[in-house]
């Protein structure tokens, strides 16, 4: 599959402002800036920006717990992103949903979720929408290798190849769930094998490569735009912080982080760009400096951003009832 | 007495059982090597083994059907869910086939299970991992529930869920458990319905439980200062529900405010409210008043979030209102 130049500059942009939006995020956190849960992707962004970059403007996602990669990556914007960690009315969601709960439905970003599997069956019924309707777009559903041991994985799947939706399911194969790795938590290494039982193509790719992913899911979703249903895609990959932050990872084995940030997905695509004169060392350089420019502006914008006022808070839970102020 | 945290006090209660029974054994997402989500079954799984401190994988509803089948064939098992937020994964497990085996089997099984589910809000977690769900536990005949406020309840009340041949629910604050409170050399079992009167008072009665007897405790330090003597009842069990000590409470101060962290709406608190107003309407010489969260998820932004949870000021206000 030929990469235009275009593209490879696209996904490199998109990985780095990932990296380093989250390294800004994990020092913000341990400043005490913002609290709450915060689950870093690190070393996965590989995985984000290869399936997004095959996605159209108006394709959907799902998102999960570990969502800021995926919806940078789908084209989120990083000011409110921030802000919304910060808990900011300017933020994604008005400061109701935090880090995990980062949605942008003008983007067809569904929703980063805090519950673990409840993408599957979400994507799946945004794929019915899409067929029902009978457009040609599709929607990706990002997931953990551990969610794969919820029923919703399978109700999803299932459903989805049985009624042949447009869905394409991203496994982002970490190796863990929170503590316990995949050894541990089920009895297969390979999780597109899963694909079998519902009779869908089931792929595994190196998670860290991102023109393998991109290839692959370009396959997956022409085939999904056509009508021939879904296929499950396995992006063996690394989370190099915590699970969340303040994980003190106790559970890894010796050495194991060392190898795979070996394996880093940024510096891999940098030295094929420099190889194959996509960009000089200079303009990456520049190009970096535009992005960190770009972070530092999302940090201003959340900090100059005010709190929510109160009386907010009882607005947004139904789309016509207001609940009565502060009357208890 | 001796000092140990809510979370010490959930954990000597499990290993208490588990020292005791070899058939007490206990399982959940990072319970083992990682000691739990929140820290509370830390050194167990040295202590014990994989075979009686399990990790499992992420599948609530396995979590808790393999504890009802592992309860009826004789076992007693200690599950955890990471977040009471997440029983609703497992809840067909909880709702259709643990509380209702028993009934449905003409009392032919015994399903002796404790079903620990971290509660509340308080901590930024937002709307997915911060709810107070008691009312949907309570509501299912078949499950007993409680819901201990400090570390000797805890380990009382956990003691007691452990033997009982019942489902017990057993909620907890995740706010609580790093509060330190003193706690006898030896524990004896609570039986589950006993309330704890936590200060007495002639002026009016506060019924709560979990992390709203702090707040309670301390509306009633404030309301002293106006002349107004308040008596605080500690729940600890919210069924078997401890009617006697709440109407022997009413009929000496005939107020009451019911204080929890819940949605107002369909509340456990308004369940309380109702037992009050069937069995003691012409005790009570005021409106029957609630304190809860307002009617909204729980959102993440601190200042929001404060603004929707109840705290001592609104107790405060709720039991002005009736004088
Ligand atoms: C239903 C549910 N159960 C448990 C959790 C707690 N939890 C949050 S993330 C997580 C691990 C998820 O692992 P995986 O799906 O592999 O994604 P990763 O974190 O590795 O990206 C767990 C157990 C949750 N949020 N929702
Ligand atoms: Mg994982």
């Amino acid at each position: 599959m030929k990469i235009s130049n275009e593209t490879i500059i696209e996904m490199y942009e998109k990985m780095v402002k990932i990296r380093k939006f989250e390294n800004r995020a994990l020092n913000l956190f341990a400043e005490g800036q913002f609290g709450g849960f915060v689950h870093l992707y690190i070393g996965e962004e590989a995985v984000a920006t290869g399936v997004c970059e095959s996605l159209r403007e108006d394709d959907f996602i799902t998102s999960t717990h570990r969502g800021h990669g995926h919806i940078i990556a789908k084209g989120g914007d990083l000011k409110y992103m921030m802000a919304e960690l910060y808990g900011k009315d300017t933020g994604y969601c008005k400061g109701k949903g935090g880090s995990m709960h980062i949605a942008d439905a003008t983007k067809g970003i569904l929703g980063a979720n805090g519950i673990v599997g409840a993408g599957h069956n979400i994507a799946t019924g945004a794929a019915l929408g899409i067929q029902y309707k009978g457009t040609d777009q599709v929607c990706a559903c990002f997931f953990g290798d551990a969610s794969t041991n919820q029923s919703t994985f399978h109700e999803g799947l299932n459903l989805a190849s049985t009624w042949k939706l447009p869905v394409v399911f991203i496994c982002e194969n970490n190796g863990y769930g929170i503590s316990v790795s995949q050894a541990r938590h089920q009895n297969i290494t390979d999780i597109s094998q899963r694909a079998v039982s519902y009779n869908i193509p089931g792929i595994t790719v190196d998670g860290n490569d991102v023109f393998a992913v991109f290839e692959a899911v370009s396959e997956a979703v022409a085939r999904a735009r056509k009508g021939q249903g879904p296929t499950l895609i396995e992006c063996k990959t690394y989370r190099w912080r915590g699970h969340f932050e303040g994980d003190p990872t106790v559970y890894r084995p010796e050495g194991e982080l060392e190898q795979w940030k070996k394996k880093d997905p940024i510096p891999r695509l940098e030295k094929y760009m420099l190889e194959n004169q996509v960009m000089t060392q200079e303009e990456m350089d520049k190009l970096n400096e535009k992005i960190d420019a770009l972070v530092e502006e999302a940090v201003d914008f959340a900090q100059a951003s005010k709190f929510p006022d109160v009386s907010s808070a009882v607005e947004d839970v139904y789309t016509d009832i207001i609940e009565e102020g502060r009357s208890r | 007495m001796r000092e140990l945290t809510y979370g010490q006090g959930i954990k000597e209660g499990m290993r208490i059982k588990m020292l005791e029974n070899p058939d007490v054994f206990i399982f959940g997402e990072d319970v083992g090597l990682f000691g739990g989500c929140f820290g509370v079954t830390a050194g167990l799984f040295e202590e014990f083994g994989e075979k009686r401190v399990r990790d499992t994988p992420i599948s609530e509803g396995a979590i808790i059907g393999a504890a009802v089948g592992a309860a009826a064939v004789g076992l007693r098992p200690i599950p955890e869910l990471m977040f009471v937020d997440f029983a609703t994964v497992g809840m067909d497990q909880l709702v259709n086939q643990a509380a209702k085996m028993r009934y449905m089997f003409g009392g032919k099984l015994k399903l002796p299970m404790v079903v620990r589910l971290p509660s509340g809000g308080g901590v930024a977690a937002a709307a997915q991992h911060s709810q107070s769900l008691e009312a949907w536990f309570t509501h299912v005949p078949g499950l007993k529930v409680v819901y201990p406020s400090n570390a000797q309840d805890a380990i009382g009340l956990m003691l007691s869920a452990i033997d009982d041949d019942n489902p017990v629910i057993y909620l907890e604050n995740k706010t609580l458990y790093a509060v330190a409170s003193q706690v006898e050399d030896e524990v004896k079992p609570i039986p589950l319905g006993k309330a704890n009167i936590k200060r007495e008072g002639s002026d009016v009665t506060i019924i709560t439980y979990g992390k709203q007897v702090y707040d309670s405790l301390k509306a009633a330090e404030m309301l002293e200062k106006d002349g107004i003597d308040v008596e605080v009842v500690d729940l600890r069990s919210l069924y078997p529900l401890d009617t006697e000590a709440i109407f022997e409470s009413v009929k000496k101060t005939h107020k009451v405010v019911i204080v929890s962290e819940e949605a107002k709406r369909g509340s456990y608190a308004g369940e309380v409210a109702a037992i009050i107003a069937d069995e003691c309407f012409y005790e009570c010489d005021a409106p029957i008043k609630r304190v809860c969260a307002l009617n909204t998820p729980i959102p993440f932004s601190g200042n929001l979030e404060a603004y929707v949870l109840p705290n001592a000021d609104d107790v405060v206000q709720a039991v002005k209102s009736l004088f």
